[in-house]
């Protein structure tokens, strides 16, 4: 059944991916086998494995696309690895165990959670070097930067909130309470809202940026499924802002929501535990890492169906895509 | 004319002021919520603690287990409420085992303790819960696995974080059916919560359609445990005690006072795994957990304590970090409105276990997945799949609510 509708969407995809479609290099960290898969977007294939530090998990690109960050959280180091020659050229000294980060829009600031120490460490990219340590909640995780780079956001798994720290002074500036481990914030590409998973609560909330209050909590159905194994944790939202797909986990699908209506319009079945999410620059294309069945899916956009998955290391974690 | 100059004075002064506040960081409120006077919130813990004999050294408890947990976790609360305007602290009272706790009970109630870990037995539990629920104290037991407690002896005051003996043989019970191993011969000590152990393994084998064959009484004769006599002895013993037994799968051992269970594995006459207090032995936690982020909580602990997590520890934790979550969910250190939040029925909590833990509404039980391990790792986590229920598949682990004996006022 499941390979019919692979065809089915593959058919489609053709049909609908006339014109030319840029390659871009799809980075995704394997966090069982200390690996970094290179796949190629067009051709969804891969094209190179390398090797990094121990349990690899955030990952993310530079804008100029020349530099790769990976959190290698069991060495407590973030590396840097050249995407020209594949080569680890230098670490950032993220603090210990780092999982998660976000890039400022500029490009200049690393924000790294530090998920054993309750911190969050602001690094300056250029000259690697630590410019602040911002205590917040236990395990911190989840890390959103708003467009204007003004607010950061970051979310801490045991105390259950988000902390919105202003990135002028390095101070929190306001903790909103959320549901059960959350693990992922993103912003709305305006600015208006941030959008934080719970993966035990089973939730995700929205928070207003300004007020700094949850205007809506989002929950999920899937028939078939006991509600205890729908757990959010990746979460993207398209360019235009009009829908936004979060990762469920062990429910295996991502769901698809107008941003609008904050209606779940869709579950796309991927592959087992899905987790992180990346668009490709053209947005036409979203890729899901799928831990336990060592694959990624890339999903069509326009559509909404699977496209193809692909087979990358060991408990593929996180996922960045190239800019054109 | 005095009057004249100082008004203007009074309100440059005042304008200046305003100036100050408005140029302020608007933020600051909340930006230094330390600098708010905390609100405390006070957690008392009383346990029946002697040093314990185990047959394998690995196995002597720790000192300070369960106690350990709880001072992670109020770490964990007070980190969560530092942005509140929230402090926990740990109030630790020691007892002997079997000795009366109702005058250290009575001290903790003068100290103004609202909220109680308890880490003794049953006897001594029901010593003081009527007690505890006169005064607005709300138990927590986080040390007794007695069904009991749980059953015909439940209060409306007493919640529980440890499982019960009847969850843990039912999380074994499944994964050996689940193997297909159905057929086992039940090992027991001769005290009483050998006994206790065994009675739960029974309706596990009748609820969930396993036969026992056989079952054989260890009797406590006082033997020597770890000396080099005692070895010797045990690897003629074991043998002997498990010869001509029936066709089994699996030997389930029950004994709880480690008086002959960690003898029985690679010892026993017919080649056949073991069970239960010893061989593959259900719990709350395993030490070496690091699914569901349980590699954070077992870092954190390590780090704290400079040894690793075992389950009265995670058990003592859920318990103060229960306490935590209701006072940042309502912030609040009012007992009334803690306990309506816990006992609401939305109430949940994330415990490292895959899934969000919740009370059993009937008798303040703790759902919660249990872990079969060994002495190494994780062999799995009941409830396995396939055993369904309408409302919760953690329901199938333990009592249910048809057959509860509980009676809540």
């Amino acid at each position: 059944m499941r390979r019919y509708i692979y065809l089915l969407a593959g058919t489609f995809a053709a049909v609908i991916h006339t014109g030319p479609v840029s390659a871009n290099a799809v980075y995704v960290s394997n966090e069982k086998d200390n690996t970094v898969t290179v796949v190629d977007s067009k051709t969804m294939e891969v094209t190179k494995t390398i090797e990094v530090g121990q349990r690899p998990r955030g990952i993310t690109i530079s804008h100029d696309g020349k530099h790769l960050y990976v959190c290698a959280s069991d060495d407590d180091t973030v590396e840097i690895i050249d995407t020209a020659t594949h080569e680890i050229t230098g670490t950032l000294p993220s603090g210990p165990d780092p999982e998660l980060f976000v890039l400022s829009p500029d490009g200049k600031t690393l924000y790294v959670a530090n998920e054993d120490d309750n911190l969050v460490t602001v690094i300056d990219v250029d000259k690697k070097s630590v410019i602040s340590e911002i205590p917040v909640g236990v395990e911190p995780e989840g890390m959103g930067i708003s467009p204007d780079g003004k607010t950061m956001v970051n979310t801490s798994e045991t105390t259950n909130m988000a902390h919105f720290i202003d990135t002028s002074t390095h101070e929190i500036v306001a903790n909103v309470l959320v549901d059960s481990r959350p693990r992922f914030a993103e912003f709305k590409p305006d600015g208006s809202q941030v959008w934080i998973s719970a993966e035990i609560g089973g939730t995700i909330s929205v928070i207003d940026n300004a007020s700094r209050e949850v205007v809506k909590k989002i929950t999920f159905e899937i028939q078939g499924l006991r509600s205890e194994a729908i757990q959010p944790v990746g979460v993207r939202i398209t360019a235009d802002g009009k829908k936004a797909y979060v990762a469920l986990g062990p429910a295996n699908r991502v769901a698809v929501i107008n941003t609008e209506t904050y209606e779940v319009e869709k579950y796309i079945l991927v592959g087992q535990r899905v987790w992180q999410l990346a668009f490709t620059p053209d947005g036409k294309n979203l890729i899901s890492t799928n831990g336990l069945s060592n694959d990624i899916t890339f999903i069509d956009t326009e559509s909404d169906e699977p496209i193809k998955s692909v087979t990358v290391g060991a408990l593929p974690w996180g996922v960045t895509v190239a800019p054109d | 004319m005095t009057m004249k100059s100082t008004v203007p004075n009074t309100l440059i002064f005042l304008f200046a002021c305003f100036l100050l506040l408005v140029n302020a960081p608007q933020s600051m409120a909340q930006q230094n919520p330390a600098t708010k006077p905390a609100t405390e919130i006070r957690i008392g813990y009383i346990r029946a603690y002697e040093p314990q004999l185990a047959l394998s050294v690995l196995d002597i408890p720790p000192a300070d287990e369960g106690v350990a947990g709880a001072k992670v976790a109020i770490n964990d609360n007070n980190t969560t409420g530092r942005f509140l305007g929230q402090s926990f602290t740990l109030d630790v009272v020691q007892t002997k085992r079997d000795e009366d706790v109702v005058p250290a009970f009575r001290e903790m109630l003068t100290r103004g303790e609202k909220y109680v870990l308890t880490d003794i037995s049953a006897r001594q539990l029901l010593s003081i819960a009527d007690l505890a629920k006169e005064n607005g104290v709300l138990l927590f037991n986080v040390g007794s696995t007695d069904d009991i407690l749980r059953e015909q002896e439940c209060r409306s005051n007493v919640f529980h974080t440890a499982p019960t003996r009847s969850m843990l043989a039912d999380g074994l019970a499944q994964y050996l059916i689940w193997k297909q191993w159905r057929t086992w011969v039940l090992l027991y000590g001769s005290h009483e919560p050998d006994q206790l152990f065994a009675d739960a393994i029974r309706r596990s084998a009748k609820r969930f359609g396993a036969k026992i064959v056989e079952e054989r009484l260890y009797k406590d004769t006082g033997t020597a445990r770890r000396t080099d006599s005692g070895v010797v002895q045990v690897q003629r013993q074991m043998p002997v005690f498990t010869q001509n037994l029936p066709a089994h799968d699996v030997v389930i051992v029950a004994d709880e006072s480690e008086v002959f269970g960690s003898y029985v594995p690679y010892r026993t006459w017919d080649p056949r795994p073991v069970a239960g207090t010893a061989g593959l032995i259900p719990s709350s936690w395993h030490p070496a957990s690091e699914q569901w982020g349980g590699s954070q909580i077992q870092n954190r602990f390590v780090k704290a304590t400079g040894r690793r997590m075992l389950g009265k520890d995670m058990q003592a934790w859920t318990a103060a970090r229960i306490l935590g979550e209701a006072a940042t969910r309502t912030n609040s250190s009012d007992p009334a409105k803690i306990e309506a939040f816990i006992k609401d029925e939305n109430f949940s909590l994330a415990a490292f276990k895959g899934q969000k833990v919740t009370f059993r509404r009937w008798n303040w039980q703790l759902r919660q997945p249990i872990f079969l391990g060994d002495g190494r790792g994780v062999i799995s986590t009941s409830p396995q799949e396939g055993f369904l229920h309408q409302f919760s598949e953690l329901d199938t682990l333990g009592v249910d609510q048809p057959e509860t004996a509980c009676k809540l006022n």
